[in-house]
């Protein structure tokens, strides 16, 4: 290593607050660079995947509401055929 | 060759080979970023007139470097959008604005800091920093450009046509520092002669240059893949991955966004 001790390479001759600001500033910049996109696509599917079970379970109530109206129908109408009525 | 371009054109295929390619990449990147920041910054010698605020160069000069590629990278992209009106060029160019004005900032920033203990200013309007600050509210330009149109495909030939225009910047960004007289010191890494730096100096600067073209590879893909599953949301493709089993993970906290 080019500093002799930690205390050295913080320090950087006066110079530290410069450079490690920059450092922190360039790591954060990094950071959401990557992290940002990753998110947002992330909570895109999981958003997406609730709609879609929203739909799924739409699409289901309203198959089986037709299908109890059916069967509603028809017994009406067995009960209708019905003999001595 | 042609079979390529049409692949390149279909969201589906994209979106699968960006996620192969970053499972390597971004690990790759994230390697060379971190090592090339420790050998910068404590193991490279301090610099014999500027002491170790030299040290910011590891950050500054990438970022400059790829800010200025980014936006070859995003005009011809633009190019092709519209001449080929390809859908993907024209989400790979609404992508490269906001990674590209994210670079540029940090070269301004980095250079502001850098100029404040060699120079004894934090900025001064000259040739290179004046272009420089032109080519952030370029990318800015067209991040506003395409939220203000309703219609997209208005929107993306407005924003190729000023990513074209904007190209004119470059060429003077470079040469600027050798046509006006400025403070900002000429280039040190040359293509045709010798480097001026010191290759213990040198070294770790080239695998930074390296790692965050690596790095703007990485967000880019990262956001177009965002952009064509937004894009996508009612395509066949885009339901087929997220009730599929690779989303599936995601409710298990694991989610195949990668």
């Amino acid at each position: 290593m080019y500093f002799d001790s930690v205390g050295a390479a913080l320090a950087m001759d006066g110079h530290g607050v410069y450079v490690w600001f920059i450092v922190i500033v360039s790591w954060a910049l990094i950071g959401s660079l990557l992290v940002l996109p990753i998110l947002s696509g992330r909570r895109f599917l999981l958003q997406q995947q609730g709609l879609l079970r929203r739909e799924q379970r739409a699409a289901d109530t309203a198959a089986q509401r037709e299908q109890s109206q059916q069967q509603q129908q028809q017994s009406g109408q067995e009960e209708g055929h019905a003999p001595g009525s | 060759m042609w079979s390529f371009f049409h692949k390149l054109g279909s969201p589906p295929w994209m979106y699968r080979i960006s996620g192969s390619i970053l499972t390597w990449l971004l690990p790759l990147t994230l390697l060379m970023l971190v090592s090339g920041s420790i050998w910068g910054l404590l193991y490279a010698p301090a610099d014999f007139r500027q002491g170790n605020s030299f040290r910011i160069i590891y950050f500054h000069v990438p970022a400059s470097v790829v800010a200025l590629a980014g936006y070859y990278v995003m005009a011809s992209a633009g190019a092709v959008s519209l001449i080929w009106k390809m859908k993907m060029a024209e989400v790979a160019m609404k992508c490269c604005a906001p990674v590209g004005a994210a670079f540029t900032f940090l070269g301004l920033l980095s250079g502001a800091v850098w100029g404040k203990p060699t120079w004894g200013t934090w900025w001064v309007w000259d040739a290179r920093i004046t272009s420089m600050l032109i080519l952030f509210f370029l990318y800015l330009g067209v991040i506003a450009l395409y939220q203000a149109f309703e219609n997209k495909t208005a929107a993306a030939k407005a924003c190729a046509v000023l990513s074209l225009v904007g190209t004119v910047n470059i060429p003077i960004i470079y040469k600027s520092v050798d046509w006006w007289y400025s403070l900002h010191q000429p280039a040190t890494i040359k293509f045709t002669e010798e480097s001026t730096m010191d290759s213990a100096m040198l070294q770790p600067l080239l695998l930074m240059i390296v790692a965050f073209y690596c790095l703007f590879a990485c967000s880019l893909l990262l956001n177009m893949r965002g952009e064509l599953l937004r894009q996508g949301a009612r395509t066949n493709w885009v339901r087929e991955l997220v009730s599929g089993g690779k989303v599936e993970k995601s409710t298990r906290g694991e989610p195949d966004v990668l």
